[in-house]
């Protein structure tokens, strides 16, 4: 794979095609885990490291176990299965050596489990074609698209909280009409191409 | 006894799980862009969603405690699989418009919402109930999502011509994603204040007795 294709590649998921904002996955931490930017990060950070394993792993196993032993249909229980069991030997392992990024962390890994952007990615990489190398990278990406979606989103919610809003917006509804502001501002990435 | 009646306004407008307990927002957002893909999305759910009960329901006494989210997690992504691949030879159609939203339903929290809160504490027959009125919940926001969503954006109702014919011009914006969130956004907003106001004339009227 060239160097321009892998950029590509990058560019594309993290811009052209985000996650929240053209594809839609992720969208229940998205809305639910972006009261301030901290925690966003937070979340942001454990996505795109859960994305990238879990993209890498589920192609290896898609290619050397499902495709070899003609078992395809059972792609969305085994990735499932994988990235939940994944999520908790993450969680272990952080837990042990690096209690630091553990704590970081912590409270959103579980979380991750249900995350549909992880199951998203893995499906999708699959469905593309993607081979081990190119499905990491994507995974990365994508993982990098969705943090600054719910990072930017997180930074202009903290200021619409002290907006004057008619009280049946308040809370929910408000927050679907700035993400569908910045939804506006990301479709003008649409038309890239690298 | 199971009291049907209550279950079933539960499901539909009390306990709504899209415009109430705000679960599942990414098929709500992502396949609406007509009203018969919200359609076909929501009974695809309600199918998932009364299956699981009933299996979850079925085996509630043997699941152990500690690993019961991991087996519900397989047994939810089983129904799913199945059903996938029923939609894949007799509605190709739908299979190709829904596309990654079909195996995404594993992750929907709705399923796992109500096999958690629902079907592992109660017996089979309620719990196929419940999965049918809150899968039916659901099915109906997402049309109503669907419908204004077709009609603002294409200017047809389930394919059907109603706005173009009067010289209207489409918005696209209602079909993209920006304006998924806004839509759903304002519909929420009106059903808040719809049960805002049906609370004040609740007060109100009790106010009068006392």
């Amino acid at each position: 794979m060239s160097i321009s294709a892998i950029l590509s590649l990058i560019v594309t998921a993290i811009l052209a095609e985000n996650y929240i904002f053209s594809k839609f996955l992720g969208c229940c931490p998205f809305l639910g885990l972006s009261e301030n930017p901290s925690n966003a990060l937070g979340m942001g950070c454990a996505v795109t490291f859960v994305m990238t394993l879990s993209s890498l792993i589920t192609s290896l196993i898609n290619k050397y176990i499902l495709i070899a032993f003609d078992l395809e249909y059972l792609q969305t229980i085994a990735f499932i299965l994988v990235i939940a069991a994944l999520v908790q030997l993450i969680e272990m392992f952080l837990k042990k050596s690096v209690p630091a990024l553990y704590s970081a962390l912590g409270i959103y890994l579980p979380l991750i489990t249900t995350n549909c952007a992880i199951l998203g990615a893995a499906l999708l990489c699959v469905q593309s074609g993607y081979d081990p190398l190119t499905s990491t990278i994507y995974g990365f990406a994508s993982g990098l698209g969705f943090t600054l979606a719910i990072v930017v989103f997180a930074g202009v919610r903290e200021k619409v909280a002290f907006a004057d809003i008619p009280k049946s917006f308040a809370g929910f509804p408000i927050a679907l009409v700035t993400a569908g502001l910045l939804a506006m501002a990301f479709a003008g990435f649409s038309g890239i191409s690298v | 006894m199971i009291n049907i009646k209550k279950m079933f306004a539960n499901g539909i407008i009390n306990e709504n799980p899209t415009f109430v307990q705000l679960l599942g927002m990414c098929p709500t957002l992502a396949v609406t862009t007509s009203a018969l893909n919200g359609l076909g999305m929501g009974v695809t759910v309600i199918f998932v969603l009364t299956l699981s009960n009933f299996l979850i329901s079925l085996l509630r006494k043997f699941i152990p405690q500690q690993v019961r989210i991991a087996s519900y997690i397989v047994i939810i992504s089983g129904v799913v699989t199945a059903i996938q691949l029923l939609i894949k030879a007799y509605f190709p159609d739908l299979d190709k418009s829904l596309g990654l939203f079909i195996p995404l339903i594993v992750v929907n929290c709705i399923i796992l919402a109500r096999a958690e809160a629902f079907a592992s504490k109660n017996g089979i027959l309620p719990s196929i109930f419940d999965g049918l009125f809150m899968g039916l919940g659901f099915t109906i926001a997402l049309t109503i999502l669907g419908i204004v969503r077709e009609l603002l954006g294409a200017g047809t109702i389930f394919g059907f011509d109603i706005l173009l014919r009067f010289g209207y011009t489409p918005i696209l914006f209602f079909i993209l994603p920006a304006g998924a969130f806004i839509t759903l956004g304002v519909l929420i907003a009106a059903v808040n204040s719809i049960r805002q106001k049906a609370a004040e004339c609740k007060r109100k009227k009790e106010a009068e007795k006392s």
